[in-house]
């Protein structure tokens, strides 16, 4: 299957328009010397062998495992209605709105997606989405780095691993110094920031909640960072913001995330969705793409893509940021999750994770020889201390069924026994129980 | 159309939680609570359903619409990519799981698309190997320039500069600007192509690399190409391929038996995954054998007994570019395609995509200017510039065919072509449709001289008339405020 409509008549009437006599002819600017050394690819096949074959390989993944791994990509629950709303082929099938006449159900979609944006985050300004919340990330530090003309951004290490290797990834290149300060007892080291904040700062970075699951209040931390006149960046979880003080309250510049919570499937890493508030004084450093309300010849309300002089379609080598697109279906089933969910639903979620952890974290701590880490209010995820290596721990476990939780190690070196475990509303009162049934008797043997 | 915050009514709920089944603990202390709660609305499922099903009809898209937006390659998007991705083996599968120790045999399925993708985008672009962590087009060039100063820099300099032609994509500038280089643009000769003679006096030792859209975006295929690359690596330079334009020549040529040392694709053009009103795409780069100790981690790589793994063991790797292994699904369904379409399929794909364009080409070349008077490739250039005479733009025409059904060309891309309009039509759409659509444009062409007027005012059947841009940028109105 190709999918080509043409009928032979229909080629040679359209080759006779041309006026040659076959394709060909067509492609006799590339030189014979450049045909292919090979194509060696596979015949095609048809769709129901293709339906067949790939059934049989996703079965190939491990299924039915219950889920407490969370690491900043958690398994919530999707209703109905965003997997049947994002379905409609005029959202998933149409392009970036360039020509806004035809395009408004995507740009109002947009509009309304920044808002919420700026409600989850309380800050003022945000625009049309990133590619995930590393990238996102990697955007605000290079914003800060703008704005204050300044080149050293001091980032605590309670930020993803995943986020920090981005970042000093993206700016190999460009002279900015990183400086990691240590987190103890869960709790970003204000001791530590205060040593390394000075006139040179650019940002400081942090996460709440932290890669260890802890929450904080930052707002001793920003108020330092502006008295210095740095930037306070920070990386937070959307669904946790249905509780947690908001960045905006805390008094942050920028907020930055990973939209994944908010109604996209796990998708084995991707599609997933890059957030950005910022306070209204730094909307012109935004990267990407931006919906802006205007009105039409007739003064009617209507949205297009606006304050496109920061965008390198017109500003080339000396725009804000190399991106051209955004992740506008993830941003849409972001907002259709958001909406359905509403003022209360989004509190009700939140404190349900928040009630589901806490209990988890009672009946864990009851497991001879573990210890929940509490030196730090956690939300939806903990962090426990085990009698072994919790990688062990973890591969005994799954080969019972449970996905019991991050081994820390792979990522903090000295934290082997240290496992990370989430718990979303999706894990019910009997699986948190056979957890620790389980992990009782595989630390027994 | 109202906003859905304009529909909030104080108290109704959409959502359907359950109840908590585990007893109720302390709440978390107050100094970590938000005060003000984020004001999402109050609406009803149903409410939610209505108001994004309204939304969604005031789009124009590919399975509504004839999309021919130049550079973007909106072909049609099977459907029966989306159900397997879909699969719920594929859709939940949580991306730490093949980390943990022992984890890799738990994800066999996702790791073997990932692996054989990889193989069969080698094959179709001549590279060595492919990353597929970067998550768009831009994103891809900006992972692709990074090699570049990876490769340099392990020889002892990462160079000052980056060649591009005046005629690139805007994201190629960005890209290598942001990677820490200087631009330098090579202007377009009159014949449409990169100016040799200017190239040759800009090509030096501290030339980091070229960066070619091949064909360009003028939709043409520079016959030189092969020297382009050849001046370039005679002076230790290397060749980047943007690969927005690869549609064009699926098992005609690859741009690694041209020379080019990295590409990027654009796996939501070329390998008709949908592009989502704007993402996720997906821009999986490839690179030549020289330049693999560098590829970001991790990498699927292949036991001797068949099970796939990640190898984070790449040692010069330049580090993550992406949280995890790229765009999945987005990938996903871009291997389903080129195994549904085949050796053959592909080969097909491009040719009928060029005859498309060069159909379009014919027909209209007595009606508008073409700048480059010749055989295109997968899309031809115009320019409105005659019409320009009679006091109607490109912008113009652009509306008017909204109002005929048609989604417009690109416009006023290329920066170089005066009054551009870009038309690629792909090889998906039946010639009644390139028909109906150049009869719309032939219209324009005429009312251009006889009633300008009507492409003044066009479009009268959208939902909203021409809209006022400029007051957009001047009074920045981003958000809804009660």
């Amino acid at each position: 299957m190709n999918y080509i409509p043409h009928t032979q008549a229909e080629k040679q009437e359209m080759l006779k328009a041309i006026g040659v006599k076959s394709v060909d002819e067509l492609f006799k600017d590339i030189p014979a010397a450049l045909m292919p050394k090979s194509f060696d690819m596979p015949p095609g096949r048809s769709e129901f062998e293709l339906m067949e074959h790939f059934k049989k390989l996703s079965g190939k993944n491990a299924a039915g495992l219950i889920n407490f791994i969370g690491g900043g990509f958690y398994d919530h629950y999707i209703p109905a209605a965003v997997d049947s709303l994002a379905s409609r082929p005029e959202f998933y099938t149409a392009y970036t709105p360039y020509q806004p006449e035809c395009s408004q159900g995507w740009l109002q979609a947009i509009y309304e997606y920044q808002t919420i944006i700026c409600e989850l985050t309380g800050l003022d300004v945000s625009n049309a989405s990133l590619y995930d919340g590393g990238t996102a990330l990697y955007e605000a530090a290079m914003m800060a780095v703008r704005l204050t003309g300044r080149k050293k951004i001091i980032v605590d290490s309670g930020v993803s691993l995943i986020y920090r290797t981005m970042l000093y990834t993206y700016t190999s290149n460009l002279a900015i110094e990183f400086i990691e300060t240590p987190v103890v007892h869960g709790q970003s080291c204000r001791e530590d920031i205060y040593k390394n904040l000075d006139d040179n700062t650019a940002a400081v970075i942090v996460q709440n909640p932290n890669f260890f699951g802890a929450v904080d209040d930052f707002s001793d931390i920003t108020d330092r960072v502006h008295k210095k006149g740095a930037l306070a960046i920070a990386s937070v979880y959307p669904v946790s913001l249905g509780i947690l003080k908001s960045p905006a309250e805390m008094g942050f510049d920028i907020a930055t995330g990973e939209g994944q919570s908010l109604g996209i499937p796990l998708s084995f890493g991707g599609p997933y969705l890059g957030f950005i508030a910022v306070k209204k004084e730094h909307m012109r450093q935004l990267p990407g793409r931006i919906v802006g309300a205007t009105l039409d010849q007739d003064g009617k309300r209507g949205f297009v893509l606006t304050l496109q002089a920061r965008e390198q379609h017109i500003r080339r080598e000396r725009a804000t940021s190399n991106i051209c697109s955004n992740e506008a279906l993830c941003a849409l089933r972001a907002l259709i999750y958001s909406c359905l969910l509403g003022k209360r639903g989004l509190q009700v979620l939140a404190e349900l994770n928040y009630q589901k952890a806490e209990f988890a974290k009672s009946i864990l701590g009851q497991v001879p020889k573990v210890m929940v880490k509490k030196s730090s209010p956690t939300f939806n995820e903990f962090t426990l201390e085990l009698p072994k290596n919790a990688d062990e721990v973890v591969t005994a476990m799954i080969a019972k069924g449970v996905a019991c939780g991050f081994p820390l190690g792979r990522f903090y070196k000295g934290l082997d026994n240290y496992l990370l475990v989430a718990v979303t509303e999706k894990r019910t009162k009997e699986e948190i129980v056979k957890f620790a049934k389980i992990l009782e008797e595989c630390l027994c043997s | 159309m109202q906003l859905i915050f304009e529909k909030s009514s104080s108290g109704r709920q959409g959502y359907s939680l359950p109840k908590s089944d585990v007893p109720k603990a302390d709440s978390l202390p107050g100094k970590y609570c938000r005060v003000t709660q984020a004001n999402l609305p109050e609406v009803s499922e149903l409410d939610v359903v209505r108001h994004f099903s309204a939304l969604a009809r005031l789009n124009f898209s590919v399975d509504t619409n004839f999309y021919p937006l130049g550079s973007c390659t909106m072909k049609y998007n099977p459907k029966f990519t989306e159900k397997i991705a879909a699969l719920e083996g594929f859709s939940s599968p949580h991306p730490l799981v093949p980390q943990l120790s022992g984890g890799g045999i738990l994800a066999q399925g996702s790791l073997e698309v990932l692996y054989h993708m990889e193989r069969l985008l080698s094959e179709i672009t001549g590279m060595a190997a492919f990353t597929m962590q970067p998550l768009a087009g831009a994103h891809g060039e900006l992972t692709g320039v990074m090699l570049i100063s990876a490769y340099h820099k392990s020889n002892g300099s990462r160079r000052k500069h980056i060649i591009i032609p005046d005629s690139s994509h805007g994201t190629n500038p960005a890209s290598a600007a942001i990677a820490g280089y200087d631009v330098v643009v090579i202007p377009t000769d009159k014949s449409g192509s990169f100016d040799m003679e200017l190239y040759k006096k800009a090509l030096n030792n501290e030339t980091a690399a070229v960066m070619l859209t091949c064909p360009d975006t003028l939709g043409l295929f520079n016959p030189k190409i092969k020297e382009i690359a050849d001046l370039a690596h005679r002076v230790g330079a290397l060749m980047y391929y943007d690969g927005a334009n690869l549609n064009a020549i699926l098992g005609k040529c690859r741009p690694g038996d041209i020379g080019f040392d990295v590409v990027h694709l654009n796996l939501h053009k070329t390998f008709a995954t949908p592009h989502g009103g704007g993402g996720p795409g997906a821009g999986p780069v490839g690179v030549s054998g020289k330049l693999i100790d560098f590829l970001p981690i991790s990498r699927v790589a292949k036991k001797d007994d068949g099970t796939y793994f990640l190898d984070y063991q790449n040692r010069k790797t330049i580090g993550y570019i992406a949280p995890f292994y790229g765009n999945f699904a987005v990938i996903l369904k871009a291997y389903a395609y080129i195994l549904a379409l085949g050796r053959e399929g592909l080969i097909e794909a491009s040719e009928n995509a060029v005859l498309n364009a060069n159909y379009c080409l014919s027909r209209l070349r007595d009606y508008f200017d073409l700048p480059f008077d010749k055989i295109c490739m997968h899309e031809c250039v115009f320019s409105a510039s005659r019409q320009l005479q009679n006091g109607v733009h490109a912008l113009d025409i652009a509306k008017y065919l909204i109002d005929k059904g048609f989604h417009p060309p690109t416009i006023y891309f290329p920066l170089i072509v005066k009054e551009a309009m870009m038309i690629e039509p792909t090889e998906t759409e039946s010639k009644e449709t390139l028909d109906n659509f150049i009869e719309a444009m032939i219209e324009a062409s005429k009312l251009s001289e006889e009633n300008p007027q009507i492409l003044h005012s066009a479009p009268l059947t959208m939902p909203v008339k021409r809209l006022d841009e400029t007051r957009a940028a001047r009074e920045p109105n981003l958000r809804w405020k009660p």
